[in-house]
């Protein structure tokens, strides 16, 4: 192994890309995993196109993988990349604004084709050139000429040599950052192992050959980056997805309700659904439905029938699912909505991430129709607020919808395996038998939840439904001093949340110049923004929500004390509009972006920097 | 184990505010006459029956069942009845529904909770009209129909619910009339102890937005001798006041015949096979019309079918927990690639 050139870094961000076939996100994946396994802090983030192959060649059609990979905890993916790995042209000249400016570039030598030149684009037969990368250190190394030499004797066809170029790129990162291989080979083994081994073999064979390359030629710094001081415990690679998924198991298991989801597929939000259906082993029940509107019918059926129940689905399924959601606040019934949020509206962007569904989320239904609204902040804390979310639903008897993004949902990060004794018990109003005097459906508790008394319990028989209920006996009523009264309790049930949510935690002083206001899954990207900005000696703190409505208690009194505070979200100032509206004469000062990407590091500075000197 | 209920046991506090003359009575008391002989047969006790509905007069039917009742929205409740379902496969779940609530916005639902073959019994009330928002012509009015919607009448075809139920390869179909009260009791019988998803259409007549719709037929009790023919299966297929008619199978079509004329005999007319599992024939009976033939009652179809989908869902559950390494949460989260700082 070549040790002659060998430098440290606290930060390495990697991009990989190339054509949405070009197998990005599988390379991509092993390195952060084999990174996560050294110790490193982890943070990735996949940016792939819509189409799932989309042409050949074109910049449109580039999938990359980013990750961001340190000596510390890393809480968001990185803004600009230390290393490009460009599988093509295209990918090059994509990726071309995200390289730091003593970026390393690896681009496959063999795909500079007259032809691949023309799809991405070039007027000339010099990227480099027409890209500006001459101070750049780009390596051109023949990536699939040499895939193809290295696996000659594998038997295998053409096709299916070529395609193991990926695996070459991955050893060559491999040697870069001096990682071990056994990861990605074990992997690989047992991913081949039924289907063809001979696969697995040529994909291992493509890394070491990447490596060795890589250490002979000498065109490669070698890099070494510590493992990051992280508490001690067991840790797993998680994404956003799977740790909502397992936060609803998890709250099954606390409460002693069978998980049931309907859905209905939608990216991003998909692979919640592909996770819970796996589980049958923890009593999960998955109905792929037909359509979004059958995915939130039959939660709430089930929901009816005593289990906790789940929907899953993306922004424009959620408009879909807004009258079943009202149905769902009227008949007062335990159930989660997630939405993990993509560019809209409409169809939008359904790759990308955003964060513009909060006032659909809050307000999107006919009537007067309060709903609980959570957002999760990371891949891992998904698992978290999924989990308190089905909480909130039963024990408060409530629709509660989970916000998440595609950003959070695709991203993953090393996550410290919690233990199920340190979770709360979840003790939803479950009524067994009727008390003296009859079950009245609409009898509520000091949370002003009512109980729950589903089908097969004896004596218990009672009808619920999308019409006004009687206070009481829960017969229909259309008298007007009832409704009224029926919808301010519907609304003060979903105030009191605010008892059993924690305070608004602020990271910084109470007294600093500027509070950073954000929510959901920008957290990793303000939290890195303020923290070094703290560090450089500024005054500034950030308040960072994850509980929407009701807001924690205490959430007027720190937004007032900040004399400057500015709020920023990936959307058009939708958080901002909701604390004016619910704390009057507030002034706030908004950051937005909606590019469907998440903020940089460098632009969040710059803002905080501008108002700061303001 | 007999319970020994009476329709008393089943009928709730609420007063029953369907106009006067309405089909929908008759229901509410076909079904309070079946439920003690469902809950006999199949050992339900009152506790399990739960009644779940969408948006129309129909749908109203639950506040007058003394059972578990959810009045959902509009069209959607055959998916909220397969989430109940799948939740808790032990209860009797019921589908109360309309042509308007089934056949038009909730259309999706109703055809893959069928394909599903979800445990559900649903009764279609048919009265090929919007009642509830007093009159316009529903998926099921026929063609040129003169409604508030329609005052030139409608160019558009109607749906028959039979074909649509057999055409998504539903494993059960019944139909009747809702003055044929013990007619439908014996459809909504069949249809509980039917393993997987039952309809029973119910030709119901709306007497302020559709009076006589179904009369030409179904009028009166002579009428319906002659003009609609009841099936049952292994019995031959005859109608008629001297039940002297007959259905046979000619030319790939079905025909109306009298035995002992143009030298048609008893041996021509067909044996009505409700189990067989090819539509073919199930799917012409359903699909018959007045006044070229008689209009087809009682159980059209009634297909064993192994694949019942709340029972698979319960069953694979099983099936994988007792396979497998993780048995709670923490070895969830504690399986796959896991490493230690």
């Amino acid at each position: 192994m070549n040790n002659l050139n060998i430098r440290t870094a606290e930060d390495v961000v990697i991009r990989f890309s190339g054509d949405s076939g070009d197998g990005m996100q599988l390379t991509g994946t092993l390195f952060s995993d084999t990174s996560a396994l050294l110790g490193n802090g982890i943070s990735t983030f996949p940016d792939y196109p819509a189409e799932i192959r989309a042409p050949q060649g074109t910049v449109a059609g580039v999938s990359g993988f980013q990750v961001h990979f340190g000596s510390h905890p890393v809480d968001n993916p990185g803004d600009y990349c230390d290393v490009l790995v460009a599988m093509n042209p295209a990918a090059l000249k994509a990726n071309r604004r995200w390289l730091k400016h003593s970026a390393t570039v690896i681009l496959d030598g063999d795909s500079l084709t007259e032809e691949n030149l023309r799809r991405a684009g070039f007027a000339t037969e010099d990227p480099i050139a027409e890209l500006g990368l001459e101070e750049y250190n780009v390596v051109m190394p023949a990536i699939t000429s040499m895939t193809r030499e290295a696996l000659a004797a594998t038997g295998l066809d053409h096709k299916s040599i070529v395609k193991c170029k990926n695996m070459f790129a991955l050893g060559i990162c491999f040697f870069m950052f001096d990682r071990p291989e056994e990861h990605a080979k074990s992997y690989l083994t047992s991913k081949f192992a039924k289907k063809n081994p001979v696969i697995a073999e040529a994909n291992i064979l493509a890394i070491e050959a990447g490596y060795n390359y890589a250490a002979n030629t000498h065109s490669f710094a070698n890099t070494y980056v510590a493992p990051a001081h992280l508490e001690k415990g067991i840790y797993r690679s998680i994404n956003g997805n799977v740790a909502t998924a397992w936060g609803f198991i998890a709250a099954s298991e606390k409460s002693g309700r069978p998980l049931f989801c309907g859905s209905y597929p939608i990216t991003p939000a998909t692979v919640i659904l592909e996770e819970l259906a796996k589980h049958k082993e923890l009593g999960v029940k998955t109905v792929q439905a037909e359509d979004e509107i059958a995915g939130i019918c039959t939660s709430i059926g089930a929901a009816f029938a005593g289990n906790l129940a789940v929907t899953t689905t993306s922004g424009p399924g959620l408009s879909l699912k807004s009258e079943a959601l009202g149905l769902a606040v009227m008949a007062e019934l335990p159930l989660v909505v997630v939405d993990v949020q993509r560019g809209g509206p409409s169809t939008g962007l359904p790759t990308k991430t955003e964060q513009s569904d909060l006032m659909q989320a809050l307000y999107g239904r006919n009537g007067e129709c309060p709903a609980v609204v959570v957002a999760a902040s990371s891949p891992s804390d998904c698992f978290h607020y999924a989990f308190t979310a089905a909480k909130i639903a039963m024990e408060h008897m409530t629709p509660v919808v989970l916000l998440t993004d595609g950003f959070i949902a695709n991203g993953s990060e090393p996550w410290r395996i919690p233990s199920m004794c340190d979770y709360p018990e979840i003790v939803p109003p479950i009524v067994e038998e009727a008390p003296e005097g009859g079950f009245m459906p609409y009898a509520r508790n000091e949370k002003l939840a009512r109980g729950w008394a589903f089908p097969g319990k004896k004596g218990l028989e009672h009808r619920i439904g999308g019409l006004e209920k009687d206070a009481l006996r829960g017969s229909i009523s259309h008298d007007p001093a009832n409704h009224q009264k029926m919808v301010r309790t519907r609304a003060e049930k979903v105030a009191r949340v605010a008892d059993y949510i924690p305070e608004q935690e602020l990271f910084g002083a109470e007294d600093a110049d500027l509070l950073v206001v954000g929510w959901g899954g920008t957290r990793g990207h303000l939290h890195t923004a303020v923290e070094q900005l703290q560090r450089e000696g500024r005054s500034i703190a950030l308040a960072h929500f994850n509980y929407i409505n009701p807001l924690p208690r205490n959430a007027e009194q720190l937004l007032r004390s900040f004399s400057k505070v500015v709020v920023c979200e990936l959307n058009e100032g939708q958080f901002a509009s909701y604390l004016r509206q619910e704390f009057e004469g507030l002034h706030l000062e908004q950051f937005n972006k909606t590019e469907g990407q998440p903020f940089t590091i460098v632009e969040l500075k710059d803002k905080f920097n501008e108002l700061l000197n303001k | 184990m007999e319970y020994k209920y009476t329709p008393a046991d089943f009928k709730s506090d609420q007063e029953v505010r369907w106009c006067p003359g309405c089909g929908d009575h008759a229901i509410l008391n076909a079904v309070q006459r079946a439920l003690p002989e469902i809950a006999d047969a199949l050992d339900i006790p009152h506790h399990k029956f739960t009644f779940v509905s969408g948006i129309g007069c129909s749908s109203r039917f639950i506040y007058y069942m003394r059972t578990f009742g959810f009045h959902t929205i509009h069209g959607r409740a055959n998916a909220v009845a397969t989430g109940v379902k799948v939740a808790n496969p032990d209860l009797s779940v019921w589908v109360m529904t309309g042509d308007g609530d089934s056949l038009a916005i909730g259309g999706n639902h109703f055809i893959h909770a069928i394909r599903r073959n979800v445990n559900l019994n649903v009764v279609l009330f048919n009265n090929e009209i919007y009642g509830l928002t007093k009159g316009q012509y529903s998926p099921t009015s026929k063609l040129g129909k003169v409604t508030k919607t329609s005052p030139y009448g409608t160019v558009e075809k109607p749906f028959n619910p039979g074909e649509l139920v057999i055409g998504a390869r539903g494993t059960f179909f019944a139909r009747s009339v809702d003055m044929e009260v013990m007619l439908t009791k014996e459809c909504l019988v069949e249809g509980a102890k039917h393993d997987g998803m039952s309809v029973t259409e119910v030709l119901q007549n709306c007497v302020i937005f559709n009076d006589k719709t179904h009369a030409l037929f179904a009028g009166d009790k002579a009428t319906r001798a002659e003009h609609t023919i009841t099936l049952r299966h292994g019995e031959k297929m005859l109608f008629g006041a001297e039940r002297n008619k007959g259905l046979v199978f000619e030319n790939m079509r079905l025909k109306v015949v009298t035995v002992g004329e143009d030298g048609y005999t008893m041996d021509d007319v067909l044996t009505h096979d409700a189990h067989t599992e090819d539509t073919t024939l199930h799917s012409m009976l359903a699909a018959m019309k007045y006044p070229e033939y008689p209009v087809a009652l009682g159980v059209i179809r009634s297909v064993k079918d192994a694949a019942v989908y709340d029972q698979k869902v319960a069953a694979q559950v099983e099936e994988v927990r007792s396979a497998s390494k993780i048995k709670c949460v923490d070895d969830l989260l504690r399986s796959g690639e896991t490493w230690e700082i």
